[in-house]
C-alpha cells in the first residue's frame, strides 16, 4: 500500500466538511468495466466487422521479399482475415510477416535457431485452445490467425507484466533507452500500470570484456546473446545458468568474449543488457544522424550507418545486406571509429632542414613537391596507394603518375607480378553468399576469421547449415568450426595437386567445392607456382563450371580489388629502391627502410601513423567517414561511402589533392569534378561506375599460362598477426589497443 | 502525521531484510550461479575420474547413442560429485565436458539448474531436510532448526571438521512418515556413496542420528548390511508406511475384481 492511498485516509476525516467534493479528488479508484474482465466480454463488446469486405491490398513487413523454393508447395493460410500465400514451412509469425502484420517479439530473431521462451508473439490461432507461440509453430494450410483479438491483445499485456516486473527502473541511464525493444512494445502492446509490490530481484554483472558492457539486472533472459554465440559466432561461451527468476546469462568462469564477432550481441540484446562500452553514456540515439556508408577495414566492405553527432562519429552499427554481411559486422569495423579523432593530419607540413615538421599553407606545400617531382628522372617517381584508398584517387594518381611519365605505380599489399588481366585471379568469384553454396572447403594460406570476419561468418553459417566440411593448409590459427588441418605450407599443396593426398577423394566427392586462397600468397616469391597448383586443383576437380565457380581469393584490404581493376600492378621489384620521389597515398605498411635515403617522400593520408614519420611533406587527406569513395569489395561488388562528418582541418579528399598537385606540375589532368573521375574510371574499368552491382569475372582460369616455375618449402605465414590493428585508423584508436591487450589469445 | 506513516512503511520494508536466521536465505541451490575461484576449485587445478570410475563413466555412455553422448551429462556430474566428496569443482565439469564432447559452459548449465548439484564445498555427511507443506506442517523447520544449533552451522555452511553439512530438500515421498532427513553420505567415495532415508524423526532422534554418524557409524549400505540402526522409519511403533500399532486396514486378501480373470493372463 502506498503512502499516498494512507494519506489519503488519514487526510479523509478533516475533509468532512467537503465531502461534498467528488471523492475521485483524493482516491484514484479503478473503474472496472466488464469488457476489461475477460477477454470473452471484451469480444462480445467488440462490433462485427462486416462480411465480405474488400479487403486492402498488404505488403510484406520491411518489404520483405518471399522466396518460393518450391512453389507447389505453397500453402494458404489467413491472417486477420487476409489471404497469403507462405511456402510450407514457414512459421506461423513468419505468415504473418508476409501479411504485413508485425508481431511483437523478444527471442526471435530471423537468424538464430527459435527458442519461444518470450511469449511476446503469442497469437489467436482459430480452433486452438490457447494462443499459440507464433515464432515456433509452423503455419499449417487454412490456418486462420488473428492478431488484433482480445485474448491476442491481453496476452501481450501480461507477457510484458510479466518481463517488467524485475526489470529495473534503469531507463534514464540505460543506454538503450530510445532504441530500446522493451520500451517500444511496452508503449504498443503493453498495460500502462502493473501489479507487483515486491522487491525486485538483481543479478551480479559480468565482465566480458572491453567491448561489451554487461548490466544483468536489466536482462529478460530472452537467450538471443546465448544463440549467437553459438550459432553465429561459433564459439560457445555464453549460457543461461540457474533456473527460474534467479536465472542469469554469463560464462560461469570469468571469460572474456574474445569472438570478433562479440560486438553484435550489442545490437542483438533487445533491452539493455548488453550494450557497447566504449559507447556508454555518449549519446542518446535519437541526436545521432545516422549516415548510410561502406566499412573500409577489411576488403569484404560491410554495409554500416555512421552514427555521428556534429563533427563527430559516435558508433557504428551495421545495415542489412543479405549478400555481404547479412546483419553482422566485425568487432574492428564496429568499434574503431575513435581512431578517426586521434593522430590526425589536419595540415599540409613541410619538414624544415632541421628535420621538425612545420605547417604551410596548400598553396606552398604543393608548390614545392611540384617543384621537386620535376627534378627528378620520369622513372624514379613512384606512387604507392594505401589500403583504404578509394577508387578515384587511385585513378588520378596513376593517371599522374603516368603523365609524369613513370609506370611505378601500385597498391599496398600487391608484390611484383601480380597479374590482374584476368578478373578471376584475385576476386571471390562464388561470391560471398554463394559460399553458402558449397559443401566442401579448402583454405589454402589464408585464416578468415582474422583477415574477412564477415567471410569467416558465412562459412561458419554454411558449416552449421548444411555440414560443410572445411580443410585448410596454413599454419596453426583458431578456427570456431570444426577444420582440418592439412598441412602447413606448399608440399600439402603440392600432394593435393598430384592426387596423392587423401583429402583428393573428400574433394572429387564434393557437388559444390570451394577453394579459398588467401591474397597474402600473393606476396611469395614462388606465387606462380603455388596458384598454378591451385588452378590445377580446381580443374581436376571441376570446381568452376558453368554454373558454381568455386576458385576464390580472398583480399587483404578495402582498396585491393579496385586498384587491381584500375592496373596499379608493381612492375618491378627495384622501383622502391631506385626511387628519387616517392608520393604515399596512405601507405603506411610500405618498408620504409627501403625507400633510398636521398629520396623525396610525400605523404598524402589522414592519420600520422608509420610512414609519415619518413615524409619531407606532409598533405592532409580525408578518412573514409568523410569522403565519398568508391570501394570494390573482394568479391567484385562496387559500393560506395557517405561522407558522415565533415573532415578535420585543413584537409581535401585525396583525388583533390593529387588533382590540383597536377595542375601545379603543369600535367593538368583533363577533369575538375568527381563525375569526371568517375568517366574516367568507366573507360578504364567501367564496373567500378555500377554502385551496388557485383560484375563477375569474365573468363576462367583455362586461359592462363602454363607456369613452370617449382615451389619453395617456406611453409605459409600468417599474414593478419593483429586483428585489432591493421591499418591506420585501427592503430589510432584507443579501444583497439585495449582490445589487443586484452582479447587476442597468447 | 503523514512523516509518521512513512516511518511506518520504512519499519516494513526494513522487516523484510532483516530476516530471522532460521528463514535466511531460503535458497536451495548451494552457491551462486557464476564461479569465483578459491584454493580448492580453479579451472586450472587437474581433475579426471578414478580408475574404478573411468569403467563406469563407459557403462554409463553406453546406455546413450553414441552420437547423443551429451545426454549422460547427468549421471557423469553426479558420479563426479561422489567421487569428489559431494560437490563438483569447476575442473571436474570441465573433465566431463570432455567426455561428452561439448562445451563447458553446457555442462555448467546443467550443474547450475540442478540443486542437488552441489557446487560448493559441503560436508562428508551432507543432511537434507525436507522442507514441503505436509513435512512442514509436521515439523521440518523444527527439525532443521535442531540440526542447525546442534551443529553450529548456517544452512549450506559445512561445520569446522568438515563432517556435516545442513541443506533443505523438496519432497522426497515419505509424506505418511513425515517430517524426513535424508543422509547423503560421500564419505568413501563413489564406492560408499549412500543416500538414506531416515523418516518419522524427532529433533532429539536427528541429533542422535548426527552423533551416530560421528561416531562413524555408517548408516547402510545398499546391499543391506546389518547396522546397529536402521534407516526408514525411525519410529519403531511403525513397520514402514503402517500406523501405529499395526496395520488396521488390508489385513486380509483384497476382494478380486468381478469380472476379470486375473490368472488367465
Amino acid at each position: 500500500m502506498g503512502v499516498g492511498i494512507l494519506a489519503s485516509r488519514a487526510i479523509r476525516p478533516a475533509s468532512r466538511l467537503l465531502r461534498s467534493q467528488p471523492s475521485n479528488l483524493f482516491l484514484r479508484t479503478i473503474v472496472s468495466k466488464p469488457e476489461l474482465q475477460s477477454p470473452e466480454a471484451a469480444a462480445v463488446s467488440q462490433p462485427e466487422p462486416p462480411k465480405n469486405q474488400i479487403l486492402p491490398p498488404r505488403n510484406p513487413v520491411g518489404g520483405a521479399r518471399v522466396h518460393f523454393t518450391n512453389p507447389e508447395d505453397a500453402i494458404e493460410v489467413f491472417v486477420d482475415g487476409y489471404a497469403v500465400k507462405v511456402p510450407k514451412g514457414f512459421t506461423v509469425l513468419q505468415a504473418c510477416e508476409v501479411a504485413g502484420v508485425d508481431i511483437p517479439r523478444f527471442c526471435y530473431h530471423s537468424r538464430l535457431s527459435i527458442a519461444g521462451n518470450c511469449r511476446m508473439c503469442l497469437v489467436e490461432v482459430e480452433k486452438s485452445p490457447k494462443p499459440v507461440a507464433s515464432c515456433a509453430m509452423p503455419a499449417l494450410p487454412g490456418m486462420k490467425i488473428k492478431t488484433d483479438t482480445p485474448i491476442a491483445k491481453k496476452a501481450r499485456e501480461g507477457v510484458m507484466e510479466f518481463l517488467l516486473m524485475n526489470h529495473p527502473l534503469d531507463c534514464p541511464i540505460c543506454d538503450q533507452g530510445g532504441e530500446c525493444d522493451l520500451q517500444d512494445q511496452s508503449m504498443a502492446f503493453g498495460s500502462d500500470r502493473g501489479r507487483f509490490t515486491e522487491m525486485k530481484r538483481s543479478v551480479v554483472d559480468k565482465n566480458l570484456g572491453p567491448l561489451v558492457k554487461t548490466v544483468m539486472t536489466r536482462c529478460i533472459q530472452c537467450t538471443r546473446c546465448v544463440r549467437f554465440a553459438s550459432e553465429v559466432a561459433g564459439v560457445q561461451d555464453l549460457g543461461m545458468l540457474g533456473r527460474g527468476s534467479g536465472e542469469e546469462i554469463g560464462t560461469y568462469v570469468e571469460k572474456l568474449m574474445t569472438s570478433e564477432l562479440s560486438g553484435n550481441v550489442i545490437d542483438i540484446c533487445p533491452v539493455g543488457a548488453l550494450t557497447s562500452k566504449p559507447f556508454a553514456f555518449k549519446a542518446r540515439n535519437w541526436e545521432l544522424k545516422g549516415t548510410e556508408t561502406i566499412d573500409v577495414s577489411d576488403a569484404v566492405g560491410s554495409n554500416i550507418r555512421v552514427d555521428s553527432r556534429g563533427p563527430e562519429v559516435m558508433r557504428i552499427i551495421p545495415r542489412l545486406n543479405e549478400d555481404i554481411n547479412e546483419e553482422w559486422i566485425s568487432d574492428k569495423t564496429r568499434f574503431s571509429y575513435d581512431g578517426l579523432k586521434r593522430q590526425r593530419l589536419s595540415d599540409p607540413m613541410i619538414r624544415d632542414s632541421d628535420g621538425r615538421f612545420k605547417a604551410v599553407s596548400w598553396r606552398d606545400a604543393l608548390a614545392v613537391v611540384g617543384d621537386i617531382i620535376h627534378q627528378v628522372k620520369s622513372d624514379e617517381i613512384v606512387g604507392i596507394a594505401g589500403q583504404l584508398s578509394d577508387a578515384e584517387s587511385m585513378m588520378v594518381l596513376k593517371d599522374f603518375v603516368n603523365r609524369m611519365g613513370s609506370d611505378n605505380v601500385w597498391c599496398e599489399g600487391t608484390a611484383v607480378g601480380v597479374d590482374a588481366d584476368l578478373r578471376y585471379s584475385y576476386l571471390m568469384n562464388s561470391s560471398i553468399s554463394g559460399l553458402e553454396n558449397a559443401d566442401l572447403f579448402l583454405l589454402v594460406g589464408t585464416q578468415p576469421r582474422v583477415e574477412a570476419a564477415m567471410v569467416n561468418a558465412r562459412i561458419c553459417k554454411t558449416v552449421r547449415a548444411s555440414n560443410a566440411k572445411v580443410a585448410y593448409i596454413g599454419p596453426p590459427a583458431d578456427f570456431n568450426y570444426d577444420c582440418k588441418h592439412l598441412g602447413t605450407g606448399p608440399d600439402t599443396l603440392k600432394e593435393i595437386a598430384e592426387g596423392r593426398h587423401p583429402f583428393c577423394s573428400a574433394l572429387k566427392n564434393a557437388k559444390n567445392p570451394a577453394i579459398i586462397v588467401g591474397a597474402g600468397l600473393f606476396n611469395r616469391t614462388d606465387k606462380d607456382a603455388i596458384l598454378s597448383a591451385v588452378e590445377s586443383i580446381a580443374q581436376a576437380n571441376n570446381v568452376v563450371r558453368p554454373d558454381w565457380n568455386g576458385l576464390n581469393y580472398l583480399l587483404l584490404y578495402a582498396a585491393q580489388a579496385a586498384a587491381l581493376d584500375l592496373g596499379l600492378i608493381q612492375q618491378s621489384a627495384k622501383a622502391l629502391e631506385s626511387a628519387k620521389f616517392v608520393y604515399l597515398m596512405g601507405a603506411d605498411d610500405v618498408d620504409v627502410d627501403k625507400i633510398p635515403k636521398d629520396a623525396f617522400v610525400v605523404y598524402q593520408g589522414h592519420h600520422g601513423d608509420k610512414a609519415v614519420y619518413r615524409a619531407n611533406v606532409i598533405l592532409p587527406a580525408s578518412a573514409f567517414t568523410e569522403k565519398e569513395g568508391t570501394y570494390e569489395n573482394t568479391e567484385g561488388f562496387t559500393q560506395q561511402t557517405v561522407p558522415a562528418v565533415p573532415t578535420v582541418g585543413d584537409a581535401r579528399d585525396d583525388w583533390k589533392i593529387v588533382r590540383a598537385l597536377s595542375e601545379v606540375s603543369g600535367v593538368n589532368l583533363p577533369y575538375n569534378s568527381i563525375e569526371g573521375v568517375r568517366s574516367r574510371i568507366k573507360s578504364v574499368a567501367p564496373n567500378l561506375v555500377h554502385t551496388d552491382e557485383r560484375e563477375p569475372a569474365a573468363f576462367g582460369p583455362s586461359l592462363k599460362p602454363e607456369c613452370k616455375e617449382t615451389m619453395s618449402t617456406t611453409p605459409f605465414k600468417p599474414v593478419v598477426e593483429n586483428f585489432y590493428m591493421t591499418n591506420a585508423i585501427t592503430r589510432a584508436s584507443k579501444i583497439m589497443a585495449q582490445c589487443s591487450a586484452v582479447l587476442l589469445k597468447k | 502525521m503523514l512523516g509518521r506513516l512513512a516511518a511506518k512503511r520504512l519499519l516494513e520494508i526494513r522487516q523484510v531484510f532483516r530476516q530471522s536466521p532460521s528463514q535466511a536465505s531460503r535458497s536451495f541451490s548451494t552457491a551462486l550461479n557464476y564461479h569465483l575461484d578459491s584454493p580448492d576449485n580453479k579451472p586450472d587445478l587437474p581433475w579426471e575420474f578414478s580408475e574404478a570410475n573411468k569403467s563406469k563413466v563407459k557403462e554409463i555412455l553406453s546406455y546413450y547413442p553414441s552420437n547423443y553422448k551429451q545426454s549422460a551429462v547427468i549421471p557423469l556430474l553426479d558420479l563426479a560429485q561422489q567421487q569428489h566428496g559431494g560437490w563438483l569443482p569447476v575442473s571436474a565439469m570441465n573433465a566431463v565436458a570432455k567426455v561428452i564432447e561439448v562445451a563447458p559452459i553446457r555442462v555448467y548449465e546443467v550443474a547450475t539448474f540442478y540443486s542437488m548439484f552441489n557446487r560448493a564445498k559441503v560436508g562428508k555427511y551432507h543432511l537434507l531436510v525436507c522442507g514441503t507443506t505436509p513435512c512442514m506442517i509436521r515439523g521440518s523447520r523444527d527439525i532443521e532448526s535442531a540440526l542447525l544449533d546442534h551443529l553450529g552451522v548456517k544452512r549450506g555452511e559445512v561445520t569446522k571438521d568438515g563432517l556435516f553439512s545442513v541443506g533443505e530438500m523438496e519432497c522426497m515421498g515419505c509424506c505418511v512418515n513425515a517430517p524426513m532427513i535424508t543422509v547423503a553420505d560421500y564419505s568413501n567415495g563413489s564406492e560408499g556413496y549412500t543416500y538414506n532415508y531416515f523418516e518419522d524423526v524427532t529433533p532429539e532422534k536427528v541429533v542422535e542420528i548426527v552423533e551416530k554418524l560421528r561416531k562413524g557409524e555408517k548408516p547402510p549400505s545398499f546391499n543391506g548390511l546389518r547396522v546397529a540402526y536402521p534407516h526408514g522409519t525411525q519410529n519403531p511403533k511403525r513397520i514402514k508406511c503402517g500406523p501405529e500399532g499395526g496395520n488396521k486396514t488390508l489385513l486380509g486378501e483384497p476382494k478380486p475384481p468381478q469380472f476379470r480373470d486375473l490368472d488367465a493372463c
